[in-house]
């Protein structure tokens, strides 16, 4: 029980220190589980990363799932998920009541109209940089296109696109051996 | 009972987004037109507060989504909703790992995923940037936020000096540049 309530308040130590996407969780998790608690080597911490980032979910739960996984079983991996989203919830709840109390005075909409500017910006560098990644070749490049034309043109769900990928990528695979192995 | 298809939505969330935080988006979008819980316009803000508190971002905004929808509750269980299946895939995953890492089925599945995530993350990032730079109707078209948005890109891609600055950085920042300029209006 105690080591549970150790492996809990672990990750919502990590939770706490991380801001923004799961790559900034990288070094957190390299300071606070390979160095200091000695809960996975940094080869495991890698390839945990490398799997939470190509499973459905967030890549900081998936992580988290794992590593608690490894420790405690099911419990360990249910209880070192909960701990990294504890401190969103708190703060997040906090926060989103006082924003919306505030979102009518005019400083606030002034700073919200600089932040959206801001906000495209950064959704756009994630774009670059998840494409850089993904568009590797003409097949992911035709994947791409048919799902931005199709994801922008309609109002489908983007569950149909994932599965529509997802078949397209194993026929590739089948087909043409496109897909190498996880790195 | 609203937490119930809070639950639902949100669980749907988790198991179809992949590649991260932002992959969560367009179903926000998609739920927003759905179901009229929040405004697109919320939605961005989300994105922003998401980024610079403490957090995954992806959990971040279920959290606010959940919160706006049903409060304090909500937001415990969109969270929950967003981590069950993350939880049983990564349970499963971990027992047959080597399998997993190895099966062609699945690195095939993962090499087209990956785009069709970009691109619907692409597809997101149009409707932030119709709501951000567009004029509400009978207002002029505001040359002062592409003007910003030259510079944040510069600034975070092009400058050695900030390109590597926490995205929190940028936020402040451009807040304040929101407040001294009075962009709202």
């Amino acid at each position: 029980m105690k080591q549970l309530l150790i492996l809990f308040l672990t990750f919502a130590k990590v939770g706490v220190m991380t801001f923004g996407g799961g790559y900034a969780m990288l070094p957190i998790l390299q300071r606070e589980i390979v160095e200091n608690k000695g809960w996975a080597t940094e080869e495991e911490l890698a390839d945990y990363f490398a799997i939470g980032q190509c499973t459905p979910g967030v890549i900081a739960v998936n992580t988290a799932t794992f590593i608690g996984r490894k420790r405690y079983g099911v419990a360990g991996g249910i209880v070192a998920t909960l701990g990294v989203v504890f401190p969103s919830l708190i703060i997040i709840s906090l926060l989103a009541g006082v924003i919306t109390q505030f979102s009518e005075i005019v400083w606030v909409k002034n700073a919200f109209a600089g932040i959206r500017v801001c906000v495209c910006v950064l959704i756009a560098n994630a774009v670059w940089k998840l494409g850089k990644k993904s568009v590797i070749d003409k097949w992911t490049a035709g994947i791409f296109l048919v799902v931005a034309a199709a994801a922008i043109g309609t109002s489908w769900s983007p569950v149909v696109f994932v599965l529509f990928a997802g078949v397209c990528g194993i026929v590739l695979q089948v087909l043409l051996k496109k897909g190498g192995a996880a790195k | 009972m609203i937490y119930l298809r809070l639950f639902w939505e949100f669980f749907k969330t988790g198991l179809f987004a992949v590649g991260g935080g932002m992959a969560t988006l367009p179903f926000l979008y998609d739920i927003s037109d759905r179901t009229g819980w929040f405004t697109h316009a919320q939605l961005a803000d989300m994105v922003a507060v998401s980024e610079s508190t403490p957090g995954p971002i992806g959990v971040n905004m279920a959290t606010y989504v959940g919160f706006l929808t049903g409060g304090v509750g909500g937001a415990a269980v969109a969270t929950l909703g967003l981590i069950t299946p993350s939880i049983i895939v990564i349970l499963i995953v971990s027992a047959f790992l080597a399998k997993f890492r190895s099966s062609k089925y699945v690195n095939g599945a993962f090499y087209g995923l990956r785009p069709a995530s970009t691109a619907m993350i692409l597809a997101a990032l149009v409707l932030v940037v119709k709501a951000t730079f567009l004029p509400a109707s009978g207002t002029a078209f505001d040359w002062r936020l592409p003007v910003l948005a030259a510079v944040l890109l510069a600034l975070t891609n092009a400058v050695p000096q900030t390109k590597k600055l926490h995205p929190i950085v940028f936020i402040l920042g451009s807040a304040v540049v929101g407040v001294a300029l009075g962009l709202a209006q």
